[in-house]
């Protein structure tokens, strides 16, 4: 199954290889991290998302908060959160197709942000399944380039 | 105002220190420098991996953290083996090495490596200074993160224009150990529901581990199975943390572990573990390991619980508190169905004794264990290196205190024992120290027999000669068709005469008979000595649980017979 994790860390040289190093170590593949400062900037936050069976994120995890820089570590794979992704990615384009691509990003509520003579850029933020469905939908006009970011996730506010 | 070095100094001393272990060269010579000025006494090894190792056996001797200096680059390199021993052994070990200057990092400077990174997996903490004001503050943090929760080492590598910069340090503020929010712990909740487990068990067990020893509650665990007739088996690094003489004492479990020690794990219905981890040396498959028994599994670092065995409940916490906790609760009774499993116990002594050793002539490492230890009384100190002698004396030689064995167990380091005889007799001055080491690993770090005629120390060497990497060998006996590849030494030294060199008397014993008095002798010498005992290649330890097998393929010579068979009869 896969696993959220948000882990606090001290914003200090060395913290994200020490916490990389111990999924390494231990042979789990992260599939995505994202490291920012936090409202304190003394401190990062970490996303990151693993595969890994219950007992062995636990066991993860409890290895995480022995790290002396690692304050703390929630896995909130179960909780209710918001999560977004950025996402730019480069799709062929001539005079053809622009509009029928421009009405895409209308639906998905994404943005142009490039215009090039035989290609646009689209920016794209959201959930895995709306990234996943922009991709799919552009995917038929050329993808040229693609990069996107980890998950970053925010516990909902109690209602 | 003062320099880096000068306010190290100061630290150390400031914490309690007055010995460190080490090993100068060109990056630490300011530290040296100024070593004189201090209270410190630095005791010189003759090779870094003898200053850690000698470091270890000190803080595990004195129940204080060991400090140990390396010069930059081999100096920090050669210290690796050690602190990957003392952190799988949960040993305070202080660290300091020296780093190329500030402006030379990471520009393959002379003697530059890496410490930082290399150490990082192997230590609780690596710090690397960059600023001379940091030093007060990472000196206390990196003290406090080594002797908090489970010990372990930590290691500081500081430049060398840090130990010359003059600067007048800062009080040290507390750093980010106060922001770390602790994973919850379920720590008495669980309380009722274990006394509970312990009143009704019919067949209870205790297992002791280094975390007994560690936390010093030699005398609660024994209270608890005096109280409620629980027996004790013990890991190899529990060994000394519940009375081994005691009759509830069923000594040593696991691979090598005594055949009553591991017929009761076997079928206990309650396993209390306390600070032990369930190491593979220990559990064998894991699978098959405690087909029976609800397991409550005591230790101080929550990483441990559910790691390598299941536990029904899991206790995260200080050994001390839980013990104390339990005892005082007044619905512990007793429980009188007890007896017929202490009677089962007794019966399995009887019928699987310690093996004594093969069918042939000669010394007999059982026969030379024991009686050091018949001579040597309860207050020495036993060190050993890794091999069959380690597993020998683990089995043989009954120990009552906590601290007073000193092994290298989760990583297995050979060379690890004499430098750690050589810390142990530092950190426990007036008593004997007996050091079993084979002439496998002795080799590895001999040249620490300088440190010990250097100052004196009381170490008594007992050189379990076989002439082979026995424990290989055995393996290579038992499982690989007798191949005995790269295992027997076509030459060893003439060990009398190589102590002999360094001016350390010794001894050769080759006759059974000679065994009490030869002994004697080595004990009567106020300093070091060295006994070479000659020991049959072909001894093997028994009882041997083969690497992930289960307790019914326990093999030995089982009833007298003088064949190898599985206890279970197949
Ligand atoms: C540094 C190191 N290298 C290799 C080993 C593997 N090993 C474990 S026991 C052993 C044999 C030890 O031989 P010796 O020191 O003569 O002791 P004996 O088993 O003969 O008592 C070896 C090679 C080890 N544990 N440590
Ligand atoms: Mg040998």
């Amino acid at each position: 199954m896969r696993h959220t994790l948000a882990v606090l860390v001290e914003n200090s040289p060395g913290v994200l290889s020490h916490v990389a190093g111990l999924f390494a170590r231990r042979g789990y593949n992260i599939e995505s991290l994202v490291v920012g400062e936090t409202e304190d900037r003394t401190i990062s936050r970490i996303t990151l998302v693993v595969e890994g069976d219950e007992r062995v994120l636990e066991q993860v995890s409890k290895q995480l908060n022995k790290q002396v820089d690692v304050i703390k570590v929630n896995d909130i794979t179960e909780d209710e959160t918001v999560d977004r992704q950025l996402l730019l990615i480069r799709v062929s384009a001539d005079q053809s197709n622009r509009q029928e691509i421009l009405q895409i990003v209308e639906i998905f509520r994404c943005r142009i942000v490039d215009i090039g003579r035989r290609s646009l850029i689209v920016e794209a933020t959201g959930d895995e399944a709306k990234i996943e469905a922009v991709i799919k939908s552009l995917r038929p006009f050329g993808i040229q380039e693609l990069v996107c970011t980890g998950k970053v996730a925010m516990v909902r506010g109690s209602k | 105002m003062m320099n880096g070095a000068q306010y190290l100094l100061r630290f150390l001393e400031r914490k309690g220190v007055d010995l460190v272990f080490g090993y100068p060269g060109g990056k630490v010579i300011p530290l040296y420098d100024v070593l004189a000025g201090s209270k410190l006494r630095h005791v010189l090894a003759r090779h870094e991996q003898g200053a850690v190792h000698a470091a270890e056996g000190y803080a595990e001797a004195s129940g204080k953290p060991g400090v140990c200096f390396a010069t930059s680059g081999p100096g920090a390199t050669n210290l690796v083996t050690g602190i990957a021993d003392a952190h799988q052994d949960s040993v305070p070990l202080f660290l300091v090495t020296g780093q190329v200057g500030l402006g030379d990092l990471g520009r393959d400077a002379f003697q530059e490596a890496d410490i930082t990174g290399i150490a990082t997996p192997v230590t609780k903490n690596t710090y690397l200074i960059q600023e001379s004001r940091q030093m007060p503050d990472v000196l206390e943090e990196a003290w406090q993160v080594m002797t908090t929760g489970r010990p372990g080492p930590v290691l500081v590598d500081i430049p060398s224009d840090i130990f010359v910069g003059q600067s007048d340090f800062p009080e040290p503020g507390t750093r980010i150990l106060t922001r770390k929010i602790p994973m919850k712990h379920r720590l008495m909740k669980n309380l009722p529901t274990i006394v509970d487990r312990i009143n009704q068990a019919k067949r209870p067990l205790i297992l002791a581990g280094g975390g007994v020893v560690i936390s010093g509650v030699r005398n609660e665990l024994l209270q608890l199975m005096e109280k409620m007739n629980i027996p004790a088996a013990n890991t190899l690094k529990g060994k000394g943390a519940c009375p081994e003489t005691h009759p509830l004492s069923l000594g040593m479990a696991g691979m090598h572990g005594r055949a009553a020690a591991n017929l009761a794990m076997k079928n206990c219905d309650l396993l209390l573990a306390v600070g032990a981890r369930f190491s593979d040396r220990v559990t064998g498959n894991p699978k098959k390991f405690l087909p029976d028994a609800f397991v409550v599994h005591v230790d101080l670092d929550i990483a441990e619980l559910g790691k390598n065995i299941p536990a029904d409940i899991g206790v995260a916490g200080d050994a001390r508190t839980f013990l104390n906790t339990l005892l005082n609760r007044p619905e512990l009774k007793r429980n009188p169905e007890t007896d017929a499993w202490i009677q089962q116990i007794q019966q399995w002594e009887a019928e699987f004794p310690d093996d004594g050793g093969g069918d042939y002539e000669g010394v007999k490492s059982q026969a030379v264990i024991r009686e050091a230890a018949r001579q040597a009384g309860p207050t020495a100190v036993v060190v050993t290196d890794v091999g069959q002698h380690q597993m020998f004396v683990a089995q043989h030689y009954p120990l009552d205190a906590p601290r007073d064995f000193i092994t290298s167990g989760g990583l297995g380091t050979m060379g690890f024992g004499l430098p750690a005889a050589a810390g142990a007799a530092f950190g426990r001055p007036g008593e004997n120290v007996l050091l079993f080491v084979g002439d496998g690993g002795f080799q590895m770090t001999v040249q620490e027999l300088a440190v010990l005629r250097e100052h004196d120390l009381p170490v008594k060497i007992f050189l379990m000669n076989n002439g082979v990497l026995g424990m290989v060998y055995q393996w290579q006996a038992l499982f690989y068709k007798e191949n005995y590849s790269q295992t027997v030494f076509g030459h060893n030294p003439d060990f009398v005469k190589l102590a002999e060199a360094y001016d350390i008397p010794a001894f050769r014993l080759d006759q059974p008979d000679q065994i009490a008095p030869v002994i004697r002798r080595a004990l009567d010498q106020a300093g070091p000595a060295l006994i070479d005992c000659r020991i049959d290649p072909r001894e093997l330890v028994l009882p041997m649980v083969p690497a992930g097998g289960t307790l019914e393929d326990m093999m030995g010579r089982w009833r007298g017979e003088t064949h190898i068979s599985r206890i279970s009869g197949e």
